[in-house]
């Protein structure tokens, strides 16, 4: 017997063709030894994973519910699990252990299925992080749109690394990378899919750059991935966090031509759009040159730039610089992106 | 080609020395609302040069009735109701198509004209609505659209159209006395349709200075130094710095095609009020593809919102920031007016582009901010 080509109902009540679904479809592609164990926790030994364990565990939940469940560059699988490693990475964390929570509709492509478990496993494996336990629910059709993914992630926080509740006026705000790709991939491939675009979400798990960057030892005060709300939510918090005046560069800003024509066509600021694989560092302003070179020796960084640095001023106002020589405030995007009428 | 900006700048600071009073322009196209917030362009006038938002905005015009229609249409029951991202969100009396999409009304953010026909010929147990606004612009789509589903013999699809026409509108605000500008900024996108040539009747009845212009910083700073030099020569003229792109005589084709679909209709305008000339009517012998005959529908007569000053904001009487209720009871949260609405309205702009996102900020123009 195997599983048919749509998920049912069944599959997610708790009987034998739940684990028919679970052991032909879910386990295979993730499996490990903690996640064999099967029982209803899975357990990380501490001592092994980090020699120098801190006392501070770090936890993070996030949900995906992205449609369509697969674009350019990425699918919900890799998300799922970039997004909750990343959420540790920048918080200085280790990520030791994945929950993985599936919510699936009834109807679902069971080879969609096979297809996101296999991307789960894959940037689970970049990442370096196990999936070491998870559910699985399924909903009648209708209910849900194909496939929900909710991970947990759970880290611990070497002794020394610490979120700084300060910053310095000239500390340098460092991003790894081309803003809104992921954004853009994902609404072009819903909303013009026959429209072939290069453009490619950045999805990826960031916790190597990361800790390639904090080894060094430079003096990292912030670290924030720059996700639904774009670069423009990220900047105007950390403004806000920091009750300083966060001056940002556009020209500095890398955005690829693509993808700013892709957003000058919906009329969508790129500022504000997703990202899934970019991370800002708040840097002292020695350190600079040395975190940014640290950032362009990693495949995630390569086009690593300064954009921007805290200035003097005490108003919590993010200020854009524009290219053509004016000036503006960045403020937190609404909502949902709109593309506007013409 | 890109020009220099600090050069531009330095023009329009010499042609704007020149004349010893206040300068105020206005522009009438939602996107150049939005470029020149989002390219810093107010920072970069000089002191005695004003650039004010006229009616360019589609949805801001759009008449509180008009935005019931769609949200009654929307809601009935095997309706898929197709419109512009952006005009989910404007207020009617009765809630606005966001709120009307979370109580089951099938609502679907359109890119194409033509996607709403493909979608009604696959669908033929639904009614395909097409929620059609704007000007000059997005017009041809909507008559294509049409055109489209006569040729396919659609039962199923209509429009609810409630497009305008720019000109009538300009000359409704010179006639009405009551806006006091030295020229217009005229927009790039309705201009490539248009043709620069539309607005040579302002410049003729008015003497009022136009120019057209594209929606980089470098293209707004050349028309609005076009614009200065030519009340500081006291010769209004009409002149195009958009060149390669808009053509004197337009866009023939697109015009003609809405001539094919549309005839002249008077329009209501929120806050300009009923407008003649200034609407488009579906002609009758497409009749059967427009929504308000198919569905028997009639415009309920809406009042403005109380305290609400959109209607002074595009037509360049009072700043955003003059409203009351601007930053306080309505922020893009919580929109009153349709210029809070779309992110092209002005009081949208203003407040997103930093002229009022906090008690410590509100009323406060950018350039005090950044100086």
């Amino acid at each position: 017997m195997t599983v048919p080509p749509t998920i049912l109902l069944g599959h997610g009540g708790g009987g034998q063709l739940m684990d028919q679904l679970l052991d032909e479809v879910v386990r295979p592609h993730i499996a490990n030894e903690i996640l064999g164990e099967g029982l209803d926790s899975g357990f990380v030994d501490l001592r092994s994973e980090v020699p120098d364990l801190g006392s501070r565990l770090a936890l993070t939940i996030d949900g995906y519910v992205v449609t369509p469940w697969k674009f350019p560059g990425g699918d919900i699988g890799r998300i799922a699990i970039s997004g909750t490693v990343n959420d540790l990475a920048v918080c200085g964390a280790k990520p030791l252990g994945i929950a993985l929570g599936l919510i699936l509709a009834e109807g679902f492509d069971t080879s969609a299925l096979k297809e996101i478990m296999a991307s789960i496993a894959a940037t689970a494996n970049e990442a370096g992080v196990k999936v070491i336990t998870g559910d699985t629910k399924v909903v009648g059709r209708g209910q849900a749109d194909g496939i929900y993914i909710t991970t947990a992630g759970v880290g611990v926080c070497p002794s020394d690394y610490k979120v700084a509740s300060t910053a310095d006026t000239g500390d340098v705000l460092i991003i790894n990378g081309h803003i809104a790709d992921h954004g853009m991939a994902v609404m072009l491939t819903r909303e013009m899919p026959h429209l072939k675009t290069p453009i490619k979400s950045d999805v990826a798990p960031l916790n190597g750059l990361i800790q390639h960057v904090l080894e060094s030892g430079a003096t990292v005060r912030f670290m924030r991935d720059a996700t639904r709300a774009g670069l423009s939510g990220l900047a105007a918090d950390l403004a806000h966090r920091y009750a300083r005046r966060v001056v940002l560069e556009e020209k500095a800003i890398p955005v690829r031509r693509e993808t700013r024509h892709a957003a000058e066509m919906l009329g969508l600021d790129v500022l504000d759009v997703a990202n899934e694989g970019k991370v800002v560092m708040v840097v002292a302003r020695d350190d600079a040159d040395r975190v940014l070179k640290l950032m362009r020796e990693h495949p995630l960084g390569e086009h690593a730039a300064i954009i921007g640095h805290l200035a003097e001023q005490q108003d919590g106002i993010c200020e854009l610089r524009t290219t053509s020589g004016g000036s503006r405030i960045v403020q937190k995007p609404y909502g949902e992106q709109l593309p506007r009428i013409c | 080609m890109k020009q220099d900006v600090a050069q531009l700048r330095n023009r329009l600071r010499a042609a704007a020395a020149q004349v010893p009073h206040g300068l105020s322009f206005m522009e009438v196209c939602g996107t150049h609302t939005v470029a020149g917030f989002r390219t810093g362009l107010h920072a970069m006038l000089p002191a005695n040069v004003k650039l004010l938002s006229g009616p360019g905005c589609p949805v801001c015009v759009t008449a509180q009735g008009d935005i019931d229609l769609m949200v009654d249409v929307a809601l009935e029951a095997k309706v898929t109701f197709f419109t512009y991202g952006d005009m989910l969100k404007v207020p009617g009396t009765r809630g606005n198509l966001e709120l009307a999409r979370s109580r089951g009304a099938k609502i679907k953010v359109l890119y194409s004209t033509l996607d709403a026909v493909k979608y009604a010929q696959a669908n033929p147990a639904e009614q395909v609505v097409l929620g059609a606004v704007g000007f000059e612009t997005t017009t041809p789509a909507t008559a294509v659209a049409i055109l489209e589903a006569q040729k396919l013999d659609l039962a199923n699809f209509s429009v609810l159209a409630s497009h305008k026409v720019l000109l009538p509108a300009l000359r409704a605000l010179l006639d009405g006395g009551e806006v006091q500008v030295n020229g217009f900024l005229c927009p790039g996108h309705a201009s490539i349709i248009l043709g620069s040539n539309a607005f040579r009747p302002l410049v003729r009845d008015y003497g009022m200075p136009c120019v057209v212009a594209g929606f980089e910083a470098d293209q707004m700073l050349a028309g609005m130094a076009r614009l200065t030099e030519m009340v500081a020569d006291a010769l209004p003229e009409l002149d195009n710095v958009y060149p390669q792109v808009v053509k004197p005589e337009g866009n023939r084709v697109a015009q003609a095609i809405i001539a094919k679909v549309f005839e002249p209709a008077p329009a209501k305008w929120r806050a300009l009020g009923e407008i003649a000339g200034s609407g488009l009517r579906v002609r009758d012998a497409y009749a059967q593809f427009d929504a308000v005959r198919r569905f028997g529908l009639v415009a309920g007569d809406a009042p403005e919102p109380a305290g609400c000053r959109c209607g002074e904001v595009i037509t360049g009487r009072c700043t955003p920031a003059d409203c009351g209720l601007f930053g306080r009871k309505c922020t893009p949260l919580a929109p009153v007016g349709p210029c809070m609405v779309s992110s092209e309205g002005s009081c949208a702009a203003w407040f997103k582009y930093g002229r009022g996102s906090d008690n410590a900020t509100t009323r406060r123009s950018a350039k005090e901010m950044v100086a």
